[in-house]
Order: C-alpha cells, then sequence, then structure tokens
C-alpha cells in the first residue's frame, strides 16, 4: 500500500523503533538478571541514543510522546500529526 | 501510569486489502488467548506477585499492549477500503451490521471477549504456570496465523509477535526459578 508520508520519516521512526527494541528486550532481560553489569551498560547506551533519535525526529514531524515539546507557538502539533494505523 | 507514544512497537505494513485475513487475527485481538487477554492477565497478576518479580509481570504486560496495537493496526488496514461486499464474502456480515468497520474485542469466530478467559490465583506458582502456558498458545496461534496469511509483509510483523511470545515465555520461566530459589533459601535458614 502507499506510503503517505515522506521516506525519511519512516527511515527514522524505523531507527527509533529499533534502539527501542533494544531497550525493551534488555528491561526485560534484566528484570531476570538484575546483576548484569554488561547489559546494564547496554540498557543506559541506547537509552541516550533513543533520545537523540527522538529529539532529531520530533524537530521534523513533530512530537512522538506526550510531554515533548510543542515546537510551534499555536498549533497544537500532537494532534495534527499522524497516528500509529495511519501511516 | 502510563503514556503514550505515537508509534508502533514494529512496523506494520499489509499489502493489499484482505478482510478474511483480519477476521483471523481477531482471534489476537479479542481472542482466549490474544494480546488483550494476555495484557489483563499480567497487569493484574502483579499486585500479589513477589516484589522480585513484578517487574516481569509489569513490564510484559505493558508490551501486550504494545502487541494489541500492532493487531488493531493490522485489522484496521486490511478493512478500511473494504466494501460491504467483501466483508460479507469474507464471513463478517455478522461483524459489519453490528460494528460498521469498526474495531470490536471478538475473536476470530465472532466470540466477545470475557474476562473468564484470564485467572489470578494469588499464588506465584499457578499465575507464573498460566502466565508461560498463555505464552505458548500465542506462539502457536501466530504459527497458524502465519500458515494461512498469504500477505508477506504482514507475516513480517506477525513472524516479530511470535518471537516475542517466546522472550516472555523464557522470562516466566526464569521468574520461576527466582521464586524457588528464594524459597529454597527460606528453608536452609
Amino acid at each position: 500500500m502507499d506510503k503517505p508520508y515522506p521516506n525519511d520519516y519512516y527511515k527514522q521512526l524505523e531507527e527509533i523503533q529499533a534502539a527501542d527494541f533494544v531497550l525493551v528486550e534488555l528491561t526485560l532481560y534484566l528484570d531476570t538478571h538484575p546483576d548484569d553489569g554488561q547489559a546494564i551498560g547496554q540498557y543506559n547506551q541506547f537509552a541516550q541514543y533513543s533520545k537523540q533519535l527522538k529529539r532529531a525526529f520530533e524537530s521534523q514531524f513533530g512530537p512522538l510522546q506526550q510531554g515533548s515539546l510543542n515546537s510551534s507557538p499555536n498549533v497544537w502539533e500532537w494532534s495534527k500529526s499522524p497516528w500509529p494505523w495511519q501511516i | 501510569m502510563w503514556t503514550y507514544e505515537k508509534k508502533l512497537q514494529y512496523p506494520v505494513k499489509v499489502s493489499t486489502c484482505n478482510p478474511t485475513l483480519a477476521k483471523y487475527l481477531m482471534e489476537q485481538y479479542g481472542g482466549a488467548d490474544g494480546e488483550l487477554a494476555a495484557a489483563l492477565r499480567y497487569m493484574n497478576q502483579r499486585y500479589t506477585i513477589p516484589d522480585k518479580v513484578i517487574g516481569v509481570l509489569n513490564d510484559i504486560a505493558t508490551e501486550e499492549f504494545a502487541h494489541l496495537e500492532m493487531i488493531a493496526t493490522m485489522i484496521y488496514k486490511l478493512t478500511k477500503d473494504a466494501t460491504p461486499q467483501q466483508l460479507r464474502d469474507a464471513g463478517l456480515a455478522e461483524h459489519y451490521v453490528s460494528h460498521d468497520s469498526a474495531l470490536f474485542y471478538n475473536n476470530a469466530a465472532g466470540v466477545p471477549f470475557t474476562a473468564a478467559y484470564i485467572q489470578a490465583k494469588g499464588d506465584p506458582i499457578a499465575d507464573l504456570y498460566e502466565d508461560i502456558a498463555a505464552e505458548e498458545k500465542a506462539r502457536a496461534t501466530y504459527q497458524w496465523l502465519i500458515d494461512v496469511s498469504d500477505d508477506p509483509d504482514l507475516n513480517d510483523s506477525l513472524r516479530f509477535l511470535r518471537e516475542r511470545e517466546v522472550v516472555h515465555s523464557q522470562r516466566f520461566r526464569e521468574a520461576v526459578e527466582i521464586l524457588k530459589d528464594e524459597r529454597d533459601q527460606k528453608k536452609v535458614f
């Protein structure tokens, strides 16, 4: 089916999905292996990387998360940008 | 509390309008071994499970809600352009007359979701064994869905979800071992 948004939107979003998947997977792993320092190191590394990717995405395509900055002074961008099932 | 992120956990692409496939996917939306049942089961059991494994239930429950959103996205995309005739041909006339093109928490046979699908026994081992079984049943359901699906784009997302059930099952098995170790230590001292 057709992609209604620019290619860069999907590319950057997939990078975020990949980084956040590492975080989800490490979170579950650490829930049952809480003393694994190497995994905690990886977790922190990806937590920072994910934040960077999200900042770059949000400056171009609008807020991804509740609590993100609304960069327009008079347009509520949260309800303007597409919902996940619409892209 | 939870905050919403405006993204799916994993991309969902569908090749073409396919209400028949959407009907099958409802098994994972409102079915006994589906994502809603999983999310509600773990989210509710977490209050009375020992502290050491609360995180496992809390975090897997949260991920299940992300999976529910992926399944909903699949059903929505597969049916949004379907005509009433196409829905009828797919066996969704009964769904259409009650819900139009809205989603609903039914299984593939149209049976509405019920809390009777899930349990909270208060016994940690009993609850975790139910959770392991739930993950294995969901994994099997994803396999049967992949087997009947002819949409390669959709199958990619279904394979991701099938693998997540394997990981969840593994984490629940580890939670059982953590509790058994704790119990054995108590006996020694």
